[in-house]
């Protein structure tokens, strides 16, 4: 199985990553590569595997419902590249 | 039964809602930040709700808990495995670029709620529930666009609180069942406890999938294209919205003919100030989230003993509730509609009262006329109302043995309530006393001898006549009981020789 340049693109666009026509042709190569890895697993019968949910065995991991101090305002907004010291900011959000 | 207000049109209005409701827990659903609505912006964050690398989220056992509850009281199946995913999509909103959703395997699915009009405008609708998953809201960001700024400002205090979402199949057919529906639903989730349901902060929202249905002279169906409508603040801008939006489509098929499939599913925003929908932007396939397990949190299980437990353990509905007030106390499905709609404790308030006077149509009528008007008028709840069931449940009583009116108790009732007394007290401050036999007579008598015109007509048959008398007694005493002052004065009137 491989990509095409157009899935590549799309995929781009989505992880809002604009690439050049020469790394759209790279990526397609390289990707196209991963995906055949992949498909390997296509030659195998898994008619009688049950589908994995999760690589461990475990389930039923909860936290009980108490409230836990949380950051003060200052540091939860101290690493972001633009803020009021209030909240984050970030070019305009327009109604969409 | 009238018919929908829709039948009129030439067309059938085919309507599914999505629902979201935030739910009532004490912290978030990933993190041990406190779930509250109106602190400070970014004052309940933590690493975890940042999406900041390194951390990772463990499941809220109450959350799971509530959603469960919910989703059981919607006659959900409810799954014995569950697992969550990854919904991916950017916005600013969003730190870690997505969302802990649910997508192939949700917690419950197939289960139904019926919207039932009280006054009967529509026959009852059964509304299909597809799936409810339990999922982690967004952040929120704002704009000031008359402060000219370039930057919007992001808040992320409600990133990663317990969100449950409910979708229902598109069974509704007119704005007004879908109203109702949500109400439904909303007192619902509220009698649960699962939810506030307040949709002015937001802990309930709804978006609104409509299109219509309309018959072609050729005898075939025309579909037009499903239009999802968003930014509805209210119940009854949900009504406004899908009402406008059903003549909109009806108007653009006229003029473009276009149906379902021709036109890719469109986005639209009400502008409830407007009173109009307006076009957005192309809503983004399923398969462009890219969802995939989540790996950082481990699927939920539930034996079918669990389930079994839970569904065993849930509190009446309201509407179980309805028909059993209605079948208990001989009361009206309007009458149990408006007590079951106020509340969990207005209806355990009710049947305290009906009990103590035994008598549930009168508590009803005292419930509806002077309680809920006393708490409209002061804007308080039951809980803060200042006389309890047994004070109403003794004035009532001492009505009912004719200590005196039903006008006369109401004044004592209003008294109770301003001052917080008791009725006992109240009576005796009012200077009301019982009007003793004795006293009672020798007033009638004066009476029957005072009016001799109506004495007269009512001797020609007249006994409405014998009203003058009342008015004329209560006048002399105000602590008399019209109903033994008529029938007191009708049995003088009888024994008097003939004239
Ligand atoms: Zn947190």
């Amino acid at each position: 199985m491989s990509l095409s340049r157009d899935d590549v693109a799309k995929v781009a666009t989505l992880a809002r990553l604009a690439l050049s026509e020469d790394e759209l042709a790279q990526m397609t190569r390289e990707l196209s590569k991963i995906v055949g890895f992949v498909s390997l697993l296509e030659e195998l019968d898994t008619s009688s595997v049950e589908p994995l949910a999760h690589p461990l065995g475990t389930t039923n991991v909860f936290r009980e419902d108490e409230p836990a101090p949380s950051l003060p305002v200052e540091l939860a907004i101290a690493t972001a590249p633009k803020q009021d010291g209030e909240c984050f900011l970030v070019p305009a959000v327009l109604g969409d | 039964m009238p018919e929908p207000t829709d039948n009129a049109a030439p067309y059938t209005t085919v309507i599914g809602l999505e629902v979201h409701v935030q739910l009532l827990t004490k912290t978030k659903l990933f993190c041990s930040c406190e779930n509250r609505f109106g602190a400070p912006p970014n004052t309940l964050t933590c690493p975890v709700c940042l999406g900041l690398p390194g951390s990772l989220p463990v499941m809220n056992r109450e959350a799971f808990r509530l959603a469960v509850r919910a989703a059981t009281a919607l006659d959900c199946t409810i799954a014995e495995f569950t697992k969550w995913d990854r919904k991916n999509y950017f916005y600013p909103d969003l730190p870690k670029g997505y969302q802990i959703s649910q997508f192939d395997l949700p917690f419950s699915e197939h289960g139904q709620l019926e919207a039932v009009d009280p006054k009967g405008a529509f026959e009852p609708r059964m509304v299909r529930i597809l799936r409810v998953h339990l999922e982690e809201d967004a952040g929120k960001s704002m704009h000031d666009e008359s402060a000219g700024t370039a930057d919007s400002r992001i808040d992320l205090n409600r990133t990663g609180t317990p969100l449950l979402e409910i979708v229902s199949q598109p069974d509704l057919r007119s704005p007004a069942e879908a109203r109702c529906w949500l109400g439904e639903l909303r007192l619902l989730l509220v009698y649960l406890g699962v939810s506030d349901c307040n949709m002015q902060e937001g802990s309930l929202r709804v978006d609104a999938n409509v299109n219509l249905h309309i018959p072609k002279a050729d005898g075939s169906l025309a579909k037009t294209p499903i239009v999802e409508i968003k930014n509805m603040n209210s119940f009854r801008s949900v009504e406004r919205a899908l009402t406008y939006e059903a003549a909109r489509q009806y108007e653009e098929w006229q003029a473009t003919g276009k149906e379902l499939g021709s036109a890719p599913k469109q986005t639209r925003g009400w502008d409830d100030a407007a009173g109009i929908t307006r076009g957005q932007r192309h809503k983004e396939e399923s398969s462009d989230y890219r969802y995939f397990p989540e790996p950082d949190l481990v699927p939920v299980t539930l034996t079918a003993d669990e389930i079994a437990a839970i569904r065993e353990g849930m509190s009446e509905s309201p509407r179980a509730l309805r028909k059993r007030l209605e079948e208990t106390w001989k009361i009206s499905a309007y009458d149990a509609d408006v007590l079951v709609g106020q509340g969990r404790a207005l209806v355990e308030y009710f049947e305290t009262l009906a009990r103590l006077v035994d008598d549930g149509k009168v508590a009803s009528n005292w419930m509806q006329q002077d309680v809920l008007r006393t708490l409209n008028e002061q804007g308080i709840t039951i809980d803060a109302f200042p006389v309890a069931a047994a004070g109403l449940a003794d004035v009532i009583g001492r009505v009912k043995q004719g200590d005196f009116d039903t006008s006369r108790g109401r004044e004592i009732f209003a008294e109770m309530i301003a001052s917080g007394r008791s009725a006992e007290e109240v009576v005796a401050a009012m200077g009301i006393a019982a009007v003793g036999e004795d006293e009672l007579l020798t007033l009638c008598r004066e009476l029957v001898a005072a009016n001799p015109k109506i004495v007269a007509d009512v001797q020609s048959g007249k006994q409405q006549a014998a009203g003058g008398l009342i008015g004329q007694a209560k006048k002399k005493n105000p602590n008399v009981n019209p109903g033994q002052v008529r029938a007191l004065c009708l049995k003088i009137i009888s024994e008097l020789p003939a004239s």
